[in-house]
């Protein structure tokens, strides 16, 4: 028998596939000088790494998240077939672990030790008081929370913050030794350099950035083993697991669109620009019937369509990941169908005039086929643009995510999203006192996704617009 | 000018049927009238009579696309599509799945949409043109910068927070307005402020940023060194010479939503209980009231062309070197 | 008031270029006087520009003053408060600069563009604003100023902007006109029409002029006194009779020498080696010392001090400060290497000239492109634009047929039309017998290693996203001109080295080559399927004088090694007088003149061609020439006048000019012309 049966979902798969595209688009700049200058333009500026650094460690979380499979359940008999059990997890779910599991009854506050709600409590002589129940996990060491819980949160948080110095220190010293190396000085002389900031690359910035991350792990990780830092929801999961587990939709919104809406964008925009005539009359008509369909109207009729088709086929999905899987997959795509016509719009700009170039016309006096001349003219040409608004529509994305999971249409709703968190604690915003750590730690990590990603574009625009430089 | 115009309507008449097309074949290829009757009339014991009647009534009882019993163009035209297609371009939306006449409610309820949407309208593309000035007047200096960021952390704010927030913080905790709901006449002000505010807040960020890449880039021009080489003040610089040609980009880009401004916004309509075609739409969405969406989708193609239309004609108006042949 | 209007010291300029600094302009001193036009002269990049913004002090947001004094009347610009520095701008200083379809703004009436400035410095308003302005719309030449008034400037020609730009600057009888390369967009028939306003202007308004050109030609015309700019420094400054008649500085001497035209047939061009060096960096020697024939130690490790060599003549140069001995030996050297290398190409030349043969390479016989004008409600053809209108002409093995004429007149539309890179709409083209116009897909593909273009711009005709290698490499891919690659690599190396370019260069990308190594790149790809015939569009106009002759040089060589065919289009005709065998002469769609470039040069019939060649600015300030001036602009392909084209414009139209286009008249068998003046003869 096997120690789990691995799972491959749909949009796993495609965030595979991206990743090989990343790899093999990295492996190709390298090669490039004049790729890949516009990167080492993009790593000198400070706002560019310390975005950089951020989306690194949100794909890192949505990436260990992706690697799904299920676990065996326990054995009825000898030589039975094993059965695994119908809950998908993921090697994220593993490494938080126990946020995982720590489930509470109901609401309760970040780092409370009790319940938000008071219930009856059976007490041990069979009397019974009104009062909040302590939780299970939340500050179960504690013997008296109202006297205890500040010093040992302080004690906590002075724990995680000497890990996190303790790595921190580590990670300069490699740093220095590294970049030593690289630029053949002492690791000494590298780290005044890196000190006084005299390096191309904002070193200081970078640092600052990945320590304030390392801090902020140690911290969650110290913390999350004895509170709940962001309270629990009203079914008592963990609100920072969901939070964390968020990442992944966020993410895959965000870029499986683009891998969706890209082929079509490109070869249609491309031909359009290039070919003009009837073909640019038909493309151009495709994309003007699709853009005047208001896009939020457009993508509720289509997954209410596709609610339909599914509960009436049930038994095609064998769990209940699968089912919220494909469902992502089908928003992800028609999502791609209603933005896939601004791109193609401005490729088809750039290569109406970029086919005019002279470069293009002494390719055809050599007699250059249509084909080549796509492929090995227009089609670098206007990477650049395809780039800057990938990038640019990612943010839009994440945030649309909330809205339409708001209206309805958005995410399935066993599906762990920002939007499905908001959409869920919205309701209990007219309860006295508020439940509204769900809320905000939704918020607050779209916000820190969502400005990264605007500041990373912002850089990639920079360092890739032509007109720019 | 009038040939220009006339053409771009012939032009939209493909468009909308494209847009028919397509709808139609969202609702109807996936869907079978047969599911949504069941659906609307609840999936468990339904007899097929039932189905039948619920059909027959909305006219649903009839061949999609190609009607092989009728004789001639009824085999055409005696189809769901055709049917519910010409209504459509007669602007006759029929009945929703419950019954309402879908094109009195549109009448009633886009009073409301538009006393929001216009007013967040106007007002928030006369805030963004006023910030996005600023920074472009205070170029390159840190009131500039500050800006920027400011508008970059706005932006990044989910549309959500803004109205969550803004509820919290103005109705609940300050108790300055409604935290929802909607009156008609004079009344319905103190329940139009929060939402507008928050609608030309929420716009702030991106719209003032856009702006002022515009400003800025028409600042880099040979024009404006002219104007400089003429002794012209930066200010008199700034709304004499850059002002007036930023403003074709910005008016164009902006007069595409005007008609669409009817439509209402879904979201903050639904928060704050207003009874426009915005909550109209998502409750339709949530009630899954076909007829309902189909029509709004229909009517905000037709709007979005009208804007287009509109476009082009405010582009002669601003700028004199386009004429419309 | 006596003594200089403007007094300029030591003024220095930086521009932030990322983590560099660039001293645009590095110690720059000069003066003008009242009622004088003063030229600064230099090639692009050396800094002129960035002078004249900094006396106004409008330069671009990275560039900054950090030194010296700029005297307007003894009252130092640099340090007065900004708004003080307004009503000095458009009042005391004004100015025009080089784009004049830019710099205008497009969506302001021009009459209220120009009474902008009256109302700003002088107040005026209303009725007797719009009186000032008409006046200064009929004095800068503006027919029936009254209607144009209220025009946007999209609804003037190139040279009426320029018109109205002088206009903006004159409202306020400035004391100083700046003129930043005032006609360098304009053709050379508008450029004479707006120099002979800037001087009458000049002498009916007693202003001075500091004039900033790169052209030789313009500055003898127009300058008394002349100032030669070389990476951000004045080199050397004088009179113009002493500058034209005795130029110092080896950098201004090369500059004459690097000009083409017909004293230089048969001879190679002068070139200066090397090019402009950086200046982000501290000078420690003479600017000029690497790419200098005379240069000497003391050259690269002292600055040069600026001496007066004649009264109110300076130079800065260490060659004039030592005796004259050395010099004379180095340039003695030089001038007998030129020499040798010189008498042998003229050989060849000659050996090529009895080698030519009356068969014609190509033969293009009533070539027409029409380009449709779509009107109407459904966008019916309503009409055509004429860009070539029933040309034919032919050129021979190993000989070069210029093209010329201004632009709009469809010389481009030409050479593309042979090439077939835009399908005529009628007419023929022969290449070695085949007719190219029939010819499709592979069959056409299969010819077209033998001719082959080479492009203006030489930044947009090189794919930035390539390395040079493959840029050559596609055509000899695409029309298999090498077997295997082992042979591509092979011709690839000994087509760089043909064309002055080392063979690593390959490895690089476009970007990382100046102006005139892309147009070598440019050459070899075209050389790298081994043509026949090369297309020429305008392949030195975008490049500084000095490397035109590097590239003219070039071009000469390849045509005596390999017996190319070129037709060469261009409006240049001091090139063509270097560099043609044959001319003709295209305007509006036809071509109005044709011979060989002794017969139309010299001897020119048409009364178009006898314009044209009055037109362009000499540098010999002895020759004495008659400008004949055109009335107003080329008008519309779409609507060409009746009859001879030429007529609305011409000095010399009759009456059966305007009924229909003359037919061509022989005077000799390569010379003819269409024109009704030689009809009886």
């Amino acid at each position: 028998m096997m120690l789990f049966k691995p799972v491959l979902l749909w949009t796993d798969m495609l965030l595979w596939l991206l990743l090989a595209g990343v790899a093999f688009y990295v492996w190709r700049v390298r090669q490039r000088e004049h790729l890949l200058q516009p990167w080492r333009r993009l790593l000198r500026s400070r706002s560019g790494v310390a975005s950089a650094v951020v989306l690194l460690a949100f794909v890192a979380v949505g990436v260990l998240d992706s690697l799904h499979f299920r676990l065996p359940l326990e054995k009825q008999g000898n030589g039975a077939e094993t059965h695994y059990s119908p809950e998908v997890l993921s090697v994220f779910d593993l490494t938080v672990g126990p946020l995982r599991k720590q489930v509470e009854k109901t609401y309760s506050s970040p780092f409370a030790a009790q319940l938000y709600t008071k219930e009856t409590i059976e007490l041990p002589g069979g009397k019974q008081v009104r009062d909040y129940p302590r939780l299970k996990f939340g500050g179960a060491h504690l013997r008296e929370p109202a006297r205890e819980l500040a010093g040992d949160v302080a004690v906590t948080a002075l724990q995680g913050s000497v890990y996190a110095f303790v790595l921190c220190g580590g990670l300069t010293v490699v740093l220095a030794i590294w970049l030593g190396r690289r630029r053949g000085i002492s690791p000494g002389a590298a780290w005044t350099m890196v000190l006084q900031g005299r390096d191309e690359i904002p070193w200081r910035t970078l640092l600052a950035t990945i320590g304030l991350l390392v801090l902020f792990v140690c911290l969650a990780t110290a913390f999350s083993a004895k509170y709940h830092i962001f309270g629990t929801d009203k079914v008592g999961q963990d609100v920072f697991y969901l939070a964390l587990k968020s990442i992944r939709t966020g993410l895959m919104i965000g870029t499986l669109t683009t891998l969706v809406m890209l082929p079509f964008a490109l070869l249609l925009g491309i031909m359009a620009g290039y070919f003009r005539g009837w073909v640019d009359d038909v493309i151009q008509y495709a994309y003007t019937t699709l853009s005047s369909i208001p896009g939020v109207l457009l993508i509720a009729a289509a997954v209410l369509i596709l609610q339909v088709y599914m509960d009436s086929n049930q038994e095609l999905f064998d769990t209940v990941a699968a089912r919220a899987d494909i469902r992502l997959l089908f928003l992800c795509v028609i999502l791609g169908i209603t933005s896939w016509t601004g791109l193609c719009r401005l490729l088809r700009g750039e290569t109406l005039k970029i086919r005019e170039m002279e470069f293009i016309q002494a390719a055809t006096a050599f007699g250059v086929g249509h084909f080549r001349i796509i492929a090995r003219h227009i089609l670098p040409n206007v990477m650049h643009i395809v780039l800057i608004s990938i990038v640019l529509d990612f943010s839009a994305l994440v945030l649309a995510e909330a809205v339409l999971s708001y209206v309805g249409v958005g995410v399935d709703p066993a599906m762990q999203s920002w939007g499905n968190m908001i959409n869920g604690a919205r309701l209990e915003m007219a309860r006295e006192p508020m439940v509204w750590w769900s809320l905000l730690a939704a918020f607050v990590f779209m916000f820190v996704l969502v400005l990264s990603a605007n500041l990373f574009s912002d850089r990639v625009r920079d360092a890739f617009d032509p007109r720019v430089r | 000018m009038i040939n220009y115009i006339i053409r771009r309507i012939l032009y939209a008449i493909p468009i909308l049927i494209g847009v028919n097309l397509l709808t139609f074949a969202l609702f109807f290829v996936v869907n079978t009238p047969d599911n949504m009757a069941r659906i609307h009339l609840g999936v468990k014991h339904v007899t097929p009579e039932a189905i039948a009647k619920w059909k027959h009534e909305r006219g649903y009882d009839k061949p999609l696309m190609w009607n092989s019993a009728a004789q001639g163009a009824k085999q055409a035209s005696d189809t769901i599509f055709f049917e519910k297609s010409v209504a459509m371009f007669a602007f006759d939306f029929g009945r929703s799945d419950e019954g309402r006449d879908i094109a009195h409610d549109i009448k009633t309820r886009m009073w409301p949409s538009l006393a929001i949407a216009l007013p967040v309208f106007m007002v928030g593309l006369a805030v963004n043109i006023t910030f996005a000035m600023l920074m472009a007047f205070f170029r390159a200096t840190y009131i500039d910068l500050s800006g920027v960021v400011l508008c970059v952390a706005m932006m990044s704010i989910s549309g959500l927070f803004y109205i969550i927030g803004g509820q919290f913080l103005v109705s609940k905790l300050l108790h300055l307005t409604p935290i929802s709901g909607f009156d008609a006449g004079s009344n319905a002000l103190k329940f139009i402020i929060l939402p507008v505010v928050i609608g030309v807040v929420g716009g702030i960020g991106s719209g003032a940023r856009w702006y002022r890449t515009i400003f800025l880039e028409e600042a880099s021009r040979d024009y404006v060194r002219t104007a400089r080489a003429k002794g012209l003040s930066e200010l008199s610089v700034l709304f004499g010479h850059v002002l007036k040609n930023a403003m074709i980009p910005i008016l164009t880009g902006a007069v595409v939503v005007i008609p669409l401004l009817f439509m209402g916004s879904l979201i903050s309509e639904s928060f704050f209980g207003i009874p426009g075609l915005g909550s109209y739409t998502i409750d339709a969405i949530n009630a899954q009231d076909f007829a309902i969406v189909r029509a709004m989708v229909f009517l905000g193609s037709v709007l979005y062309i009208v804007g287009l239309i509109l476009t082009d004609i405010s582009y002669t108006l601003v700028d004199p070197r386009i004429r419309l042949e | 008031m006596s003594g200089p209007l403007l007094v300029v010291e030591n003024l220095k300029v930086r521009l932030d270029a990322g983590k560099t600094q660039v001293r645009a302009v590095d110690g720059v001193s000069f003066s003008i006087d009242p009622h004088e036009t003063f030229a600064l002269l230099g090639e692009s990049g050396c800094g002129k520009s960035m002078t004249a913004l900094s006396l106004m002090r409008l330069l671009p947001e990275a560039g900054r003053i950090e030194a010296g004094r700029v005297l307007l009347d003894g009252q130092d610009l640099l340090g007065l408060p900004e708004i003080a520095m307004r009503s000095v701008r458009g009042k005391r200083i004004a100015m025009i600069f080089q784009e004049p379809m830019t710099s205008l703004n497009p969506v302001m009436t021009i009459g209220r563009q120009i009474a902008e400035t009256l109302h700003r410095h002088t107040g005026l308003r209303g009725e007797a604003a719009q009186a000032r302005v008409l006046e200064l719309l009929d004095a800068v030449g503006i027919p029936d100023a009254r209607a144009r008034y209220h025009d946007y400037p999209f609804q003037f020609s190139g040279g009426m902007k320029q018109r109205v730009m002088i206009a903006i600057a004159l409202a306020c009888e400035p004391d100083l006109l700046i003129a930043d390369e005032p006609t360098t967009a304009l053709d050379v028939t508008i450029q004479a029409q707006v120099l002979e306003l800037l001087r009458r202007l000049q002498r009916e308004r007693g202003m001075a002029v500091m004039l900033i050109s790169h052209d030789l030609g313009v500055v003898a015309e127009m300058a008394q006194r002349v100032a030669v700019m070389y990476a951000g420094e004045i080199v050397e400054m004088a009179g113009r009779e002493e500058f034209f008649a005795n130029p110092q500085h080896p950098y201004t001497r090369k500059l004459f020498a690097s000009l083409p035209g017909a004293a230089r047939r048969g001879q190679q061009l002068e070139i200066i080696r090397g090019s402009v060096p950086p200046l982000d960096r501290e000078f420690s020697g003479c600017r000029f010392a690497s790419r200098c024939d005379f240069a000497w130690q003391k050259c690269s490790d002292e600055i040069p001090a600026w001496s007066e060599v004649a009264p109110g003549h300076g130079v800065r140069c260490h060659l004039a400060v030592t005796p004259a001995s050395t010099q004379g030996v180095s340039q003695q050297d030089s001038e007998g290497l030129v020499g040798a290398a010189l008498a042998a190409i003229a050989a060849t030349d000659r050996g090529q000239g009895r080698s030519y043969t009356r068969d014609s390479l190509l033969e293009v016989s009533d070539l027409k492109v029409y380009f449709p004008i779509h009107k109407g409600l459904f966008k019916r053809v309503a009409g055509h634009v004429r860009a070539v209108d029933g040309v034919s002409l032919a050129i021979h093995s190993g000989r070069t047929l210029a093209l010329v004429g201004e632009s709009g007149c469809g010389k481009t539309t030409v050479g593309k039309s042979i090439l077939q890179l835009i399908r005529p709409t009628a007419g023929s083209v022969r290449f070695a017998g085949d007719e190219l116009t029939r010819l499709k897909g592979a069959e056409l593909g299969a010819r077209r290693a033998d001719f082959q273009i080479v492009f203006q711009d030489p930044y947009s005709s090189l794919d930035p996203r390539m390395r040079v290698a493959d840029i050559i490499e596609e055509g000899m891919v695409a029309l298999g001109a090498a077997a295997s690659p082992g042979d591509r690599q092979n011709s690839m190396d000994s087509l760089l080295q043909q064309v002055g370019l080392s063979p690593d260069s390959k490895f690089r990308y476009p970007h990382e080559f100046s102006g005139g190594q892309r147009q070598r790149i440019a050459i070899a790809r075209a050389l790298a399927v081994k043509p026949q015939l090369i297309v020429c569009d305008e392949p030195t106009s975008a490049l500084d004088v000095s490397v035109q002759a590097q590239i003219l040089n070039l071009l000469k060589g390849l045509q005596n090694e390999l017996g190319l065919a070129y037709l060469f289009i261009t409006h240049n005709l001091a090139v063509v007088e270097y560099f043609a065998h044959e001319v003709a002469v295209m305007y509006l769609g036809r071509i109005v003149e044709r011979g060989t470039v002794e017969e139309v040069m010299q001897a020119p019939r048409h009364p178009y061609t006898r314009a044209l060649l009055s037109a362009v600015p000499v540098v010999d300030a002895a020759a004495h020439r008659e400008i004949i001036r055109l009335a107003g602009d080329l008008p519309s392909p779409a609507n060409p006048p009746s009859g001879c084209h030429f007529h609305p414009r011409c000095p010399q139209a009759m009456a059966a000019c305007r009924l229909s286009y003359p037919a061509a008249i022989d005077f000799s068998a390569t010379h003819n012309t269409s024109c009704y003046l030689y009809m009886e003869k």
